[in-house]
C-alpha cells in the first residue's frame, strides 16, 4: 500500500505514538491508561508503519523482535513482584518509593505497580505486533 | 528418619546409575545391589533396636497452611514388605547387572527399576493417602516402561500399554476411593482415618469408597476380571517379571487390602467380593497355567493364583487366615521370584523358554537346577520347606472358618494341587526330564555367580525358614499380622503339628499334584507356543481398546472437522447451552428497573451501531462489511465513554483500529464475495446468531441484580489511593490488588503469541512445500 502522504504521515505520527504509549503507560496509575492501553498504543505505532513502509521496515524500526519484548516483558513483571518477598511480604505486595518532585514532571511517585505496569505494556505490544507481523508477513507471501 | 531414607535413597541411585551410562552399568548396578543390602542391614539394625523405634516413622511439612504432611512410618506389615522389597531387590540387582551385560539401554533398565523401587517403597511406607497415591501410580508407570522395555518390539508395547491402561483406572478408582474416605474422616492421615472407623462405618459413603479402593487393588493385583494383564506382563526383562510381577508391584493390591482389614473387615461388602473374586482367580489361574507352554507364562499365571488366595484369605479375615496369608506372601516372594531368575538363566543359556523343548540341563547348569529345584520344592509344599508350613497354614485357617470351611478347603487344595504341578513343571522338569534335550544344550553353563548366588541364597532361606519358623514367626510375620489385625497375635509356627486333618490335607495335595504332573504329557496341558488359548478376556480388552479408539476416531472427525464455520457454530452452540441452562436455573429476574434513562445519544449510537451490523449483512464487499462491522466495535466503545469507563472506552478503540487494520492488510487481495450460501444455512445461522445475541442481552440484563458474593467495588474504590497510590482503579485493580491475576493474563498473552507464530511458520513451510512439488 504505497501512498505518499501515509509514508509521509507516519514519519511523524510513529514517534508520536511511542511517545504518547509511555505516557499513558506511566499515567495510567492515576488517570485513564496504563500497561495494556501502552501496549496497544505502541502497536498501533508500528502497525501504521508496517502498512505504510512494509513489515520488514517496521520490524527494523522497532529494534528488539516482538518476541523479545514479550519475553523481557514477563520477566520485568515477575522480577516487580520479588522485592515483596525479600521483606517477609506476599509475593507482588506493591513497595513505593518516597514521593520526589522533578522540574517538567511534578511529583514522582515511583514503586513497584509501575515496573509490573512496564512489563503488562511489553507483553501487550510484544503480543500484538507478533500476531500483526506474523500475519501481515503471511499476506504479503 | 529410616523410611525416608529408604524412600529417596533409591532415587539417588537412580541417578547414579543413569548418568553413568551404558558401559559402566553392569558396575553401577551391582553398587545399587550393594546399597540396597546396606539399607536392608540398616532396617533390620534399627527396627530391632528397641532405643531407636523413633526413627521408624516421620513426617515433613508439605503444604503447611492447608495442614499436608508426608507422613512416613514403618510397622509391622510394611516392615515385612519392605523385607521383601530390599532382599529381593538385592539379588534381583545383582542378577540384572549380568543379566543384560552389554545392552546399549542396561542403565536406562536399572534407573526405571531402581524408580519403581523408591515407588514401591513410598507405598509401603507412606501413611498420608494421597502421598500413597501417587508412590501407587509411580509403580505403575514404571511398570509400563519396564514392560514395553523391548520397545521395538509392538507385542511388548501393546502389554505395556495394556497393564498401564489396567491398573492406571485401577489407580484412578483408587484415588476416588481415598478421596471419599477422607473427605468423610476429614483427614487423609491413615491412622485418623482408623480411629474414626466407626463414623466411617456409619456414613453412607463407606461402601461406595470400600468398592472403590477394592477395585483399586484388585487391578493392581491382577484378580478375576483383571487378570490378563500379568501373564502379558511377562514381555519384560525376566527380572522385572521376578520383582515387580511376582514378589512386590502385584502384592501391591494385597497390601492395600490388608492396610485397610481394620477398618473393613466383617463387612460384607468387602469380605464376599474378595473370597468370590480371590477363589476365582486362583482356580481359574492355575487351569489357564497348566495350559501354557512359556515358562514365565505358567509362572505368571501361578502369581495370579496366588493372589487370589491372598486376597480370598484376607477376605476371610480371621486371625489364622490373615497369618496364613501373611506367611504365604512371604513365602511366595522367595520362591516364585527364585524360579523367574532361574527361568531367565535358562532364556540367557539356551534362548528359550518353552518348556515341551526343554529338559536335561541339569547336567549344564547344576547350580541352577539346585537352586530352581529348592524353590519347586517349596512352592510345591514339600516338607520341610516353607511353602509346606505356610500351606498347612492356609489348611488351618479353612478349616477354622466356621461358614463356607468346605468352599475354601476344596478351592485350596484344588489350586495347590495345579500350582505344585505347575512348580514342578516349571522347576525340575526343564533340568531333569529325559525325554526332551535342547539341540543348543551343550553351549548352556550356569551365569556368572552374581545370577546364580543370589536365586540360591533365597531358595536356602526358603528351606531354612521352614525348618526353623519360630524366629521368623516371632519376629517378621507376626509383628505383621498384628499390625493387620490391630491387636497383639501370638500364633507360633512350627513345623510339625501332629496327625491331623492340615496334615493330611497336605499329603492329600501332594498326591494329586504328583498325579496331575504325571499327566504333563496329556494333550491337553502339552502346549505349544501355537496351541496356547488366548485368554478370553484379553479378547474382551481387546475389542474394548479397539472401540474407544473407534469412537474417539469418530468424535474428533463429528468435532474437528477442519472447517472454520463449523468450529465457530460449535462454540456458538456450547455457549448458547451453558449460559442458558444457567439463566434458566437462576430464574427470572423480581422486577426489572433499570435506572438510567436513554437519552437522545444513547438512542443514535445504537441506530449507528444496528446500520453498521445490517450493512455487514447486506454488502457483497469484504472492505465494506469489515468498516461497517467496525461501526459496531467503535459504538461500544462511544458508549463506555459515555457511560464513565474511559479506560475501556481507550482499549476498545485502539483494539478495533488494530484489527480494522490488520483486516484490512489480509484481504484486501481477496475477491469479492462472489455467491452466498444456500438458504437453509442462513436460516440456520441466522437462527444461531439471534439466540446467542439474544442470550448475551438476557445474560447482561440479568447481571445488574445476580450477585453471588458481597460486591467488593465500593471497598476498591475506597482503597485504592490510601493503599495503592493510585487514583486510577481500574489500573490499581490490574497491577496491585490483581496483580497476579494480570501476570497470568500476560504469560497467556505470551504464549498465545508463540502460538500464532508457530501456526503462521508451519502453514507458510507447507504452502512452500506444495509450491516447491508443483512446478
Amino acid at each position: 500500500m504505497k501512498s505518499i502522504i501515509l509514508t509521509q504521515t507516519t514519519k511523524f505520527l510513529t514517534p508520536a505514538f511511542v511517545i504518547l504509549s509511555l505516557f499513558i503507560t506511566y499515567r495510567g496509575h492515576n488517570l485513564p491508561g496504563g500497561g495494556f492501553i501502552g501496549g496497544l498504543m505502541l502497536s498501533t505505532a508500528f502497525a501504521l508503519l508496517a502498512v505504510s513502509d512494509g513489515v520488514e521496515k517496521a520490524r527494523h524500526a522497532l529494534r528488539v523482535s516482538p518476541e523479545f519484548l514479550i519475553a523481557a516483558g514477563l520477566c520485568i513483571a515477575l522480577i516487580s513482584g520479588l522485592p515483596a518477598l525479600l521483606g517477609d511480604d506476599a509475593f507482588m505486595k506493591s513497595l513505593w518509593l518516597p514521593e520526589f518532585s522533578l522540574p517538567l514532571l511534578g511529583k514522582i511517585h515511583l514503586g513497584t505497580p509501575i515496573v509490573f505496569d512496564i512489563g503488562v505494556f511489553m507483553t501487550v505490544a510484544g503480543f500484538t505486533l507478533k500476531v500483526f507481523f506474523s500475519l501481515c508477513r503471511e499476506e504479503e507471501n | 528418619m529410616i523410611p525416608i531414607l529408604l524412600t529417596s535413597l533409591p532415587l539417588v541411585l537412580a541417578v547414579v546409575v543413569y548418568f553413568n551410562g551404558p558401559l559402566r552399568a553392569a558396575l553401577t548396578g551391582k553398587i545399587a545391589a550393594a546399597c540396597l543390602l546396606l539399607l536392608l542391614g540398616i532396617l533390620a539394625y534399627v527396627s530391632s533396636s528397641p532405643s531407636l523405634q523413633h526413627l521408624l516413622s516421620s513426617s515433613i511439612e508439605w503444604v503447611p497452611s492447608l495442614g499436608v504432611e508426608l507422613l512416613f512410618s514403618v510397622n509391622g506389615f510394611s516392615r515385612l514388605m519392605l523385607f521383601l522389597i530390599f532382599g529381593v531387590g538385592t539379588v534381583i540387582f545383582f542378577y540384572a547387572s549380568d543379566y543384560l551385560k552389554s545392552h546399549p539401554q542396561q542403565h536406562r533398565f536399572l534407573t526405571v527399576l531402581l524408580i519403581f523401587l523408591t515407588g514401591m517403597t513410598g507405598i509401603v511406607v507412606s501413611d498420608n493417602l494421597i502421598q500413597l497415591f501417587i508412590f501407587w501410580e509411580v509403580t505403575s508407570v514404571t511398570s509400563y516402561l519396564l514392560i514395553g522395555f523391548k520397545h521395538e518390539d509392538a507385542k511388548s508395547r501393546w502389554n505395556a500399554l495394556q497393564a498401564l491402561l489396567v491398573t492406571g483406572s485401577g489407580g484412578v478408582v483408587l484415588l476416588l476411593g481415598f478421596i471419599l474416605l477422607g473427605s468423610i474422616a476429614g483427614s487423609f492421615d491413615f491412622q485418623q482415618i482408623v480411629q474414626s472407623k466407626e463414623s466411617i462405618l456409619a456414613h453412607p459413603y463407606a461402601v461406595p469408597a470400600a468398592i472403590c479402593i477394592l477395585i483399586g487393588a484388585l487391578t493392581k493385583s491382577g484378580q478375576f476380571p483383571f487378570h490378563f494383564w500379568l501373564p502379558n506382563a511377562m514381555s519384560a526383562p525376566t527380572p522385572v517379571s521376578a520383582f515387580l510381577h511376582s514378589a512386590t508391584m502385584v502384592k501391591a493390591g494385597v497390601f492395600i487390602v490388608a492396610k485397610f482389614t481394620p477398618i473393613f473387615t466383617t463387612q460384607p461388602y468387602w469380605d464376599w467380593p474378595l473370597v468370590a473374586l480371590g477363589s476365582i482367580t486362583m482356580l481359574y489361574a492355575s487351569v489357564m497355567g497348566l495350559m501354557q507352554s512359556d515358562l514365565k507364562k505358567i509362572l505368571a499365571y501361578t502369581t495370579l493364583a496366588v493372589l487370589g488366595l491372598l486376597m480370598m484369605l484376607l477376605g476371610v479375615g480371621t486371625e489364622l487366615a490373615v497369618k496364613s496369608a501373611i506367611v504365604f506372601l512371604l513365602g511366595h516372594a522367595l520362591y516364585k521370584s527364585v524360579l523367574f531368575l532361574s527361568a531367565g538363566s535358562i532364556d540367557h543359556a539356551v534362548h528359550t523358554r518353552e518348556v515341551g523343548k526343554l529338559g536335561g540341563l541339569f547336567r549344564w547348569m547344576p547350580l541352577t537346577a539346585i537352586t530352581a529345584c529348592l524353590a519347586a520344592l517349596s512352592k510345591s509344599g514339600f516338607p520341610p520347606f516353607f511353602g509346606f508350613l505356610s500351606k498347612e497354614y492356609v489348611y488351618k485357617a479353612g478349616l477354622a472358618e466356621e461358614a463356607i470351611a468346605p468352599f475354601i478347603i476344596a478351592m485350596a487344595v484344588l489350586t495347590n494341587m495345579l500350582l505344585m504341578a505347575l512348580a514342578l513343571k516349571v522347576g525340575v522338569h526343564p533340568y531333569f526330564s529325559k525325554k526332551n534335550s535342547v539341540p543348543a544344550a551343550g553351549k548352556a553353563h550356569d551365569p556368572s555367580p552374581w545370577m546364580t548366588f543370589g536365586p540360591l541364597m533365597l531358595a536356602s532361606l526358603g528351606l531354612a525358614i521352614g525348618m526353623f519358623p519360630a524366629w521368623i514367626s516371632e519376629h517378621v510375620t507376626n509383628p505383621a499380622v498384628s499390625t493387620i489385625l490391630m491387636s497383639e497375635v501370638s500364633i507360633s509356627m512350627k513345623l510339625w503339628h501332629g496327625l491331623n486333618l492340615p496334615l493330611l490335607l497336605s499329603v492329600l495335595t501332594l498326591a494329586g499334584g504328583l498325579s496331575v504332573y504325571a499327566m504333563r504329557h496329556n494333550r491337553i496341558f502339552d502346549k505349544t507356543r501355537e496351541s496356547t488359548i488366548t485368554d478370553p478376556f484379553e479378547k474382551i480388552y481387546r475389542s474394548g481398546h479397539d472401540g474407544l479408539i473407534a469412537l474417539t476416531i469418530w468424535i474428533t472427525g463429528f468435532i474437528q472437522s477442519g472447517s472454520l464455520k463449523r468450529y465457530f457454530i460449535w462454540m456458538i452452540s456450547f455457549f448458547v447451552f451453558l449460559v442458558m441452562t444457567k439463566l434458566i436455573l437462576i430464574g427470572a429476574p423480581p422486577k426489572s428497573s433499570y435506572e438510567t434513562p436513554l437519552t437522545l445519544l444513547d438512542v443514535s449510537i445504537s441506530i449507528m451501531m444496528i446500520a453498521g451490523m445490517f450493512g455487514a449483512l447486506i454488502t457483497k464487499s469484504r472492505l465494506i462489511m469489515l468498516l461497517a462491522l467496525s461501526l459496531v466495535g467503535f459504538g461500544i466503545a462511544w458508549i463506555f465513554a459515555v457511560y464513565s469507563a474511559p479506560d475501556l472506552a481507550i482499549t476498545q478503540i485502539l483494539v478495533e483500529t488494530l484489527i480494522v487494520v490488520l483486516f484490512v492488510l489480509c484481504i484486501r487481495k481477496m475477491s469479492m464475495i462472489r455467491s452466498l450460501t444456500r438458504v437453509s444455512t442462513r436460516v440456520r445461522d441466522i437462527a444461531l446468531a439471534t439466540l446467542a445475541g439474544a442470550i448475551m442481552t438476557v445474560l447482561v440484563l440479568k447481571s445488574q441484580w445476580i450477585q453471588f458474593a458481597p460486591s467488593i467495588s465500593e471497598e476498591l474504590m475506597e482503597w485504592s489511593y490510601p493503599l495503592a497510590k493510585g487514583k486510577n482503579v481500574v489500573n490499581v485493580i490490574l497491577v496491585d490488588f490483581r496483580a497476579l491475576d494480570t501476570f497470568g493474563e500476560i504469560i497467556v498473552l505470551g504464549i498465545a503469541a508463540l502460538g500464532v507464530g508457530i501456526l503462521v511458520t508451519s502453514n507458510r513451510s507447507k504452502s512452500k512445500e506444495k509450491s516447491s512439488n508443483t512446478p
